[in-house]
């Protein structure tokens, strides 16, 4: 599975998942901060158990913290599957 | 001491959103229970909530944070707080907490495993999520907990506001109850132990009452010492004149028969308040619509008021809206403050026939005016009363 995910299918899923979480659909792009998406540490770990289920790729706390764009967290798990 | 004034009322009831709707359609007769059961059916949590706070808080917590937003703003304090957050504190109680969220944990546990649990489940199923969420939402930076004593949460959190502003803990506190548990296990749970009326009907002292009917909404009031209160101009509703608490250390679910453990707590509040049994106008009952609790609350009214029991209205809340668990005190003390403000008892609904020995006036069928001068503002006792053998009762005076 790992191999035929592309980082549009990751970026989809992220995207998606911040809306779930509340963030406003129209203040979301690549660049955007988590924190101008008020998305905070209770988000991530949404998100992080949403791509285990999704990729089957653990990302870790520590890892995440690292984590401040939306850039950054497709990066992170399409480095990961 | 200072009185410890009532300047904010909010409420999410199954007679609607906000206070008025619960205070005017109770003493209007009107009942909220349908099949069985009293939900808040027109309760959207999207109309005081963002999709975020939504999501971050279980239902309890939702009808707490709608309850508080009219309260807040009903006390004016809704451009700015009045005090020094860090002088604010917030006390709700719960019977159970996030019931609906630990069943859907529960059930993706059996469904999906361990891995699929969400991270949101701790923080919205614990008792003190209501509680931290109001904290949240407004600021408020003084001491914030939750109180649980099963059916008598409301009313031990209230009383938990009044010795905080007492104390000197606080210049303000935001308390309530709140309960969410219309669930199909809560349902299971209260029907295997019979507490829960097979007919589907609420009628407190009633001798065809067979139990209760679940409930669910919130109530939050805001409390200030008369002093702060006054200088900053508000308006007050009515005065938590007494609180008194005591245990039947009797029975996991059954009250004491002779009422003696309710009786204590009457007796105590009505010494906190300085007021004599011959001065309460009005009781507002626990009045479940079990068999047991009404005719030990009737032997405890008596034992607590002596004659006078006999000579003043006392009527159950939970004839219109069932029971509220944990919510229960706290809203039936707004709607009591509001009944003693209009000066009326509201009835209680669904009684035509009361049961053997039970003979005080419960007010059946129409609400009615209190008798006794309007010299001076109206007295009531609220009683609540919780699995475990909790007791907690209010003695509130109009404004």
């Amino acid at each position: 599975m790992s191999t035929a995910v592309t980082e549009e299918q990751i970026e989809k899923l992220v995207v998606e998942s911040l809306e779930t979480f509340g963030a406003d659909p129209g203040e979301i792009s690549r660049e955007a901060t988590f924190e101008a998406l008020d998305i905070d540490s209770l988000d991530l770990a949404e998100l992080s158990q949403i791509v285990h289920e999704q990729f089957d790729v653990e990302l870790k706390g520590s890892d995440v913290a690292e984590v401040k764009t939306v850039e950054d967290a497709v990066k992170l798990i399409a480095s990961r599957v | 001491m200072q009185p410890v004034l009532v300047t904010g009322v909010g409420a999410v009831t199954p007679l609607g959103v906000g206070a008025r709707a619960l205070h005017e359609r109770w003493s209007a007769g009107v009942c909220a229970v349908r099949d069985g059961e009293a939900p808040c059916a027109d309760f959207d949590p999207r109309d005081f909530l963002t999709a975020k706070e939504s999501r971050r808080a279980d239902r309890f917590t939702q009808l707490a944070l709608a309850a508080c937003e009219e309260a807040l703003a009903d006390a004016s304090w809704s451009d700015e707080l009045p005090y020094d957050a860090r002088r604010i504190g917030c006390v709700l109680g719960t019977g159970i907490g996030g019931i609906s969220t630990l069943v859907d944990g529960q059930d993706t546990l059996r469904e999906r495993g361990a891995g699929s649990v969400s991270p949101l489940a701790v923080p919205l199923m614990m008792s003190n999520a209501g509680a931290g969420a109001l904290s949240m939402r407004y600021g408020l930076r003084g001491p914030s907990y939750a109180v649980s004593s099963a059916c008598a949460s409301g009313a031990h959190a209230l009383g938990c506001a009044l010795r905080m502003l007492q104390n000197g803990e606080a210049d303000a506190v935001v308390a309530g109850g709140s309960e969410a548990g219309l669930t199909p296990l809560a349902r299971a749970a209260f029907s295997s132990l019979d507490a829960l009326s097979v007919s589907g009907i609420s009628r407190p002292f009633d001798a065809r009452r067979d139990g209760f009917v679940m409930g669910e909404g919130a109530a939050v009031l805001v409390l200030e010492r008369g002093e702060d209160a006054r200088a900053r101009g508000a308006r007050a509703l009515g005065v938590i004149r007494g609180y008194g608490a005591s245990s039947d250390a009797f029975h996991l679910t059954a009250p004491r028969e002779d009422g003696a453990g309710q009786a204590e707590a009457m007796t105590t509040a009505l010494a906190d308040a300085g007021v004599a049994a011959e001065e309460i106008d009005y009781v507002n009952a626990h009045g479940t619509s079990t068999p047991l609790n009404d005719r030990a609350e009737t032997s405890a009214i008596k034992l607590a008021l002596g004659e006078h029991a006999k000579r003043i209205p006392v009527s159950s809340t939970k004839s219109a809206i069932g029971h509220l668990l944990g919510a229960a005190g706290a809203v039936e003390a707004v709607a009591t403050l509001l009944a003693l403000r209009d000066r009326i008892a509201p009835p209680t609904l669904g009684l035509s026939e009361p049961d053997e020995g039970l003979d005080l006036d419960y007010v059946p069928g129409a609400a009615r005016p209190l008798q006794g001068g309007a010299e001076r503002p109206a007295l009531a006792l609220s009683n609540s009363f919780g699995f475990g053998g909790h007791n907690a009762v209010l003695c509130l005076e109009a404004a």
